[in-house]
């Protein structure tokens, strides 16, 4: 008995074909579920994508850390008093296990401050940041020309800057190359080094662009006074470490070095990229689950009826079912007829809703464009098609078992006196 | 050919057996025309059933040549059926999006035998009973009494030992009953056995054996 015999198929074939508009109506749930299985995967999948693409450029396991007040007295220090972490930090910080990269930065103006840059009779109001060339490991931006900051700059406290490619649209507007010439920040000329753009797509992206970073020790002579502060830090974690860790441990060794209460959790700031990564991939995974839900749920409502149309079908093929026993039918040979049926219309149901499902992601995909900041381009991959596959078949077999036993259980008599 | 023994069977209704078949004893030598007639509830159907191994009885025997059919599992009366029985029915019961050819084939592809091989046999069964031209027509587009010769060519594509036919005229007009009734004699000349149930005398007097039944029990039994 060869499952794969041609001759079944046939046979098979023609049943359905005997009233195509019912086997067409009954697979359409079927259809329909897989088609919105596949389509919602599909655009969650571009959702995410467009998501992680936002983020893009941002190490995901990247800690910031930065001074806070103090609300608890401790070792004689008062309360409120505002904690200034400095250049002395940045040693011990490095040392730290699990550390791989350290930047400490300095912004004109304060966190979320700004400076008013020109250059002739160009000016605007930007980010202008004190960096070391380790940033460039933390925020990893695209070099449309140029370089980041090196040591050499820091040493020499050179007037160099490396600006985005907003502050170099405004200030070079007259389309001269930025590469080599000269801008003023708060009436100090630096010369421009490096031209990058952001490799993020949301408004993070947007004032990265809009920065202009030049050495943290000029940074500090120019406009700290030549005082050795850092507002923040900016630390990546080694790959196997996780960066909660490192920034409990960052938070202990500085709250040690402050003279900190060590319950004192207001005295230093801090954000974790990891966490919020965390929370988003929690967030899509959430989505997918859901998707995956109410597509099978879907599906086996489908499948469901078709079971339902099958149970009908039996009852109107009983006077075929009893003359097929007649001429030498086993039971099992209805069994598998029936189950043959449902399996046949679960499949070209379902194949037809990916391949519609498939389709429309890839027209939207045309669509939407590879580079939409808001909506990535739909993908199905190969394993949910084919974890929908095998569900499809189970929601087939489903289906037919039922009728299947029903159609069995008609005997040949009665089926043959029924008008 | 078929030999039965005190053959008995009994259905429940309302919760009590209703006798129909009380003691039954007959034997039909191969190569025999045998009519069964009688009146409605006379029992004659159910003996019918009980030949074609359609259905069980309750006590006694039924040997169908060298073989004792008696407690056989649904797949093994299958078996037998499609070898050994071949039906013809009052309403001819043809598959409705099955063509003539295709009908005619459908013992045969339980049989397993190959799609090629069935259709050519069933093509040459169809020559045999008149209907080479109608092989692709579907059963609503023939009459009564092609209908009925395509269930005839049905039942003998096997190659059966013996042609059950259950009212075969029942549903056609008199020269058709006529044409048809020619066909089975026909047929049984060639050698197949055949056993007619009816109820009308028109056909029962074509066939050489006349057997009726009255209350489930052999009342006359008469040869010519």
């Amino acid at each position: 008995m060869n499952p794969f015999d041609l001759d079944r198929w046939q046979e098979v074939g023609d049943a359905l074909l005997a009233s195509p508009v019912r086997t067409l109506l009954s697979m359409a749930g079927v259809f329909w579920g897989t088609f919105a299985l596949v389509v919602m995967l599909g655009f969650g999948k571009g959702l995410e994508t467009a998501t992680e693409r936002a983020v893009r450029g941002m190490a995901t396991n990247a800690v910031f850390l930065w001074g806070g007040k103090r609300t608890m007295p401790f070792q004689g220090f008062p309360t409120d008093e505002w904690l200034e972490l400095d250049a002395s930090d940045v040693e011990p910080l490095r040392q730290l296990e699990g550390m791989r990269w350290l930047a400490p930065r300095n912004q004109l103006g304060g966190h979320r401050g700004s400076g008013v840059a020109r250059r002739g009779p160009e000016a605007g109001t930007f980010n202008v940041v004190g960096d070391v060339p380790e940033m460039a490991f933390i925020e990893t931006s695209r070099f449309d020309g140029g370089r980041f900051l090196d040591e050499l700059d820091l040493d020499e406290r050179r007037k160099v800057a490396v600006i985005g490619k907003q502050v170099a649209e405004t200030l070079f507007a007259d389309g001269a190359d930025p590469m080599g010439d000269w801008i003023e920040i708060g009436g100090v000329p630096f010369k421009v080094v490096g031209l990058y753009h952001s490799a993020r797509t949301d408004d993070m992206g947007d004032r990265e662009e809009q920065t202009i970073h030049i050495p943290l020790t000029t940074f500090r002579t120019v406009f700290d006074g030549g005082r050795p502060s850092v507002q923040w830090f900016a630390a990546v974690a080694e790959d196997n470490v996780s960066a909660s860790d490192l920034e409990d441990r960052m938070k202990v060794l500085l709250k040690e070095r402050h003279h900190v209460h060590p319950d004192d959790d207001m005295a230093f700031g801090s954000f974790n990229a990891e966490r919020e990564f965390g929370r988003i991939r929690r967030l899509f995974s959430g989505i997918r689950g859901t998707t995956w839900l109410v597509g099978s749920a879907t599906l086996l409502s489908g499948a469901i009826g078709i079971g339902n149309v099958m149970l009908v079908v039996v009852r109107e093929r009983t006077r075929e079912i009893g003359v097929r026993r007649a001429v030498g039918a086993t039971p099992r040979d209805i069994v598998r007829m029936i189950l043959m049926e449902a399996l046949v219309m679960t499949s070209l149901a379902g194949f037809a809703g990916l391949v519609a499902g498939v389709v429309l992601c890839e027209l939207a995909s045309a669509a939407i464009g590879p580079d939409n900041p808001s909506f990535g381009p739909p993908q199905v991959d190969a394993t949910a098609t084919l974890i929908a596959g095998v569900v499809l078949v189970c929601a087939g077999l489903l289906a037919g078992v039922l009728p299947a036993r029903r159609a069995a259980a008609i005997h040949p008599v009665e089926a043959l006196r029924s008008e | 050919m078929i030999r039965l023994r005190e053959l008995r069977k009994s259905y429940v209704m309302a919760g009590r057996p209703l006798p129909v078949l009380k003691g039954i004893d007959l034997t039909i030598p191969t190569g025999e025309l045998a009519a069964i007639t009688g009146s409605s509830g006379s029992g004659k159907s159910t003996l019918l059933n009980v030949l074609g191994i359609l259905d069980a009885y309750d006590s006694g025997s039924y040997e169908l040549g060298d073989v004792l059919v008696k407690d056989l599992t649904e797949a093994r009366a299958a078996e037998l059926r499609n070898k050994y029985v071949g039906f013809v029915f009052q309403s001819f019961h043809l598959l409705p999006y099955k063509n003539a050819t295709e009908n005619v084939a459908l013992p045969l592809y339980y049989a397993g035998i190959p799609r090629r091989e069935r259709f050519r046999r069933a093509n040459e069964l169809l020559e045999r009973v008149g209907l080479g031209d109608r092989a692709d027509h579907l059963p609503n587009q023939l009459s009564g009494g092609q209908k009925q010769r395509v269930a005839i060519a049905r039942s003998l594509v096997t190659n059966p030992r013996l042609l059950l036919a259950d009212e075969p005229t029942g549903a056609l007009d008199s020269a058709t009953s006529k044409e048809i009734m020619d066909l089975l004699v026909e047929v049984n000349r060639a050698g197949t056995t055949v056993v007619v149930v009816t109820h009308e005398s028109v056909v029962a007097d074509r066939c050489p054996r006349r057997i009726r039944l009255v209350d489930g029990l052999i009342a006359e039994d008469q040869h010519s």
